[in-house]
């Protein structure tokens, strides 16, 4: 009602005044595509045959969207769009910084092999049912979380991806899997209900919403606010998303009862997204309570490290190892955060980018070790090595990567975590990291052995081949490992750039207060 | 007002804390029902409790006369409740569906992702 407002009050400072360059389109349209995608989708619900080609191209599409969303922000740093004219800290922003854009596009790689392998994987009644749909507002819901810049619209973004994760996981409807979901629904809606508990806290203390705005009015408040109390809040709640020590045990009790498509793509995306928020909260939000928290952070992530291994070590079934693995190497990025600084941030950022691509690619390599050896026991499957050997070689070096070995991806994050714990002299971190890696060697190692080289039968050991849908995926990624392993410099300077963004806000936060401070 | 709000939480949360302690699904199932409520009335605490004050700006001035309640918590809860109703509408079929297919609604004896007695893992060839 206009009426109402006088005309003294000049409203214009607090309304966008120009149109949204194109540029800045794209820092929502990755959310838009995929909502767009999968509401048509949803709509073609009868004709299922269609559904693969639809998200095929939805998904490349994606992968393209968030590839110029990189390029533009490694160009001209952070983007900002706003949502509705009122400008931040009113109106709900997107915030697309160096960090959020190389994980979101991570994601897109991620969910386009997987895409590309559940041509293989999902049945015509697992189509039916709605996978793709699934998919894609999972895929809504993880770029929303990704390039946000309001806390409680990452709350609301992390239950789109929660309840899409619900659907994606009950799809097949045996036994196993809602004895699964039951673990994963309720006890991951505790750790979101335990982040909204901290977002109301936030705004009561803070009075916005809004990342840039909070970040610029920490070092205000610190003095009369409970700001730790709020920091131990996002803490737990973003741990027991990750996953970690002592709040991991749902991950391992659901993880290996979906489709493989599924389970591959959750250990891909899910536990990194809590890894990202923890990040973004605990580095640029809150960075003086991170480093008083950093002890606690790094007991809790080598404990998950050791406990994982170890529980990787005491499983018979391929998938469930993985989901161990997953385990640790979310330990190995806690003691990054912990461990704080350019060296450890950047590693977290660059082994959360190497976990996205090594797990998944693990949990493809388990899908084909199950329908080759028609067992997923590590007891029973054998001579996998005989009937495929280009599939073995694959899994081999997946292993090599997942335990951190040169030349493959997971070696120079872990050369920058154990570097870092070193440079602050928090020597028994890095004798953690090390021995996970070690342990780890020995999971990959059993497995490989007993999965792989053992002898089989000679009725199961002749040589099958494999269809492209399911051994293409594996063969991208696993070449991406090698390549990232053996040629990491231009990626290890974006990842630097990132880290640097992220201890240092002021472009994040210049791109949402163009002007220079909150109005 | 806001000390009375505060008590009601703390009885919600409690509330919620012992349900969710309990193995039955059922019951988990109601406490995190309470649970998402307490968590809804703490934000709007947190947002100011006054009824009297209409929070619009009188003619003339450029901001609020007296302190009236804010509010975006209010439409933050919105959200919220509908976020909530629509989890616990999807676990409540959850829950109904395992206890019809499991047969049980008994966490300790729901154990079909994870059997209790597993053969260990194989220590060589």
């Amino acid at each position: 009602m206009a009426a109402t407002i006088s005309p003294s009050v000049d409203l214009s400072a607090a309304l966008v005044a120009a149109p949204p360059t194109l540029a800045e389109w794209l820092v929502i349209l990755p959310v838009a595509w995929c909502l767009a995608i999968g509401a048509l989708l949803v709509m073609l619900r009868r004709p299922i045959g269609l559904h693969p080609t639809i998200a095929m191209s939805g998904l490349a599409g994606l992968l393209l969207i968030d590839g110029l969303l990189l390029r533009e922000i490694a160009e001209n740093g952070p983007l900002t769009m706003v949502m509705g004219r009122w400008l931040p800290p009113f109106g709900i922003a997107f915030t697309a910084d160096l960090t959020g854009a190389l994980f979101a596009f991570a994601a897109a790689l991620v969910a386009l092999v997987a895409g590309v392998f559940s041509l293989a994987d999902i049945n015509d009644s697992g189509r039916r049912y709605g996978f793709y749909p699934l998919l894609m507002l999972l895929m809504a819901g993880v770029s929303g979380a990704f390039l946000t810049g309001d806390i409680f619209n990452l709350y609301v973004w992390f239950e789109v991806l929660l309840i899409s994760s619900f659907g994606l996981l009950v799809l097949g409807s045996e036994p196993e899997q809602i004895d699964g979901t039951v673990k994963y629904g309720f006890l991951n809606l505790v750790a979101t209900t335990l982040f909204l508990i901290a977002t109301g806290y936030l705004y009561a203390v803070f009075g916005t919403l809004n990342m840039a705005d909070v970040a610029t009015k920490a070092e205000a408040l610190r003095d009369r606010a409970p700001l730790m109390t709020l920091t131990g809040l996002f803490m737990l709640a973003f741990a027991m998303k990750a996953a970690a020590f002592p709040v991991n045990f749902w991950l391992p009790a659901s993880y290996h009862t979906p489709r493989v498509a599924v389970s591959a793509l959750f250990a891909g995306l899910l536990t990194k997204v809590g890894i990202y928020a923890l990040v973004r909260v605990m580095v640029m939000l809150f960075p003086v309570e991170r480093e008083e928290l950093s002890f606690i952070l790094a007991v809790a992530g080598a404990l998950t490290m050791i406990v994982g291994v170890l529980g990787a070590l005491a499983q018979t079934d391929f998938r469930r190892i993985l989901g161990y693995l997953i385990v640790s190497g979310i330990g190995s990025m806690l003691a990054g955060i912990a461990v704080g600084g350019p060296g450890g941030i950047g590693g977290v950022i660059f082994y959360a980018l190497h976990s996205m691509l090594v797990m998944t690619g693990l949990y493809f390599a388990s899908g084909i070790a199950m329908r080759l050896g028609a067992s997923s026991s590590i007891a029973a499957l054998a001579g996998l090595y005989r009937r495929h050997v280009g599939f073995a070689a694959l899994t081999l070096m997946l292993c090599f990567a997942v335990s951190g070995l040169p030349p493959f991806s997971g070696f120079w994050p872990k050369v920058m975590l154990v570097k870092a714990a070193l440079d602050i002299g928090a020597w028994w971190l890095a004798a953690a990291l090390l021995l996970a890696g070690f342990l780890t060697m020995i999971v990959t190692g059993r497995l490989f052995l007993l999965a792989f080289w053992r002898e089989a039968p000679p009725a199961d050991g002749e040589a099958v081949s494999l269809s492209p849908a399911a051994f293409g995926p594996l063969a991208v990624l696993t070449g991406l490992t090698l390549l990232i392993g053996l040629y990491p410099e231009p990626l290890l300077a974006v990842i630097q750039d990132a880290a640097a963004g992220l201890a240092e806000p002021s472009a994040y936060v210049n791109s949402v207060f163009p002007e220079g401070g909150p109005q | 007002m806001e000390a009375w709000f505060a008590l009601l939480v703390g009885v919600f949360f409690t509330v919620a804390v012992y349900l969710m302690l309990s193995k039955f699904i059922i019951r988990v199932l109601l406490g995190v029902a309470v649970l998402g409520n307490a968590v809804n009335l703490l934000i709007f605490t947190g947002g100011r409790l006054t009824r009297e004050v209409p929070p619009i700006i009188p003619e003339g001035a450029k901001s609020l006369a007296a302190p009236a309640a804010n509010a975006l918590p209010q439409a933050l809860i919105l959200t919220a409740i509908v976020i909530s109703f629509s989890f616990f509408a999807f676990l409540l079929v959850l829950s109904w569906r395992a206890y019809s297919d499991l047969a049980t609604d008994n966490t300790d004896e729901m154990r079909v992702a994870e059997p209790a007695d597993e053969p260990l893992p194989p220590l060589g060839y």
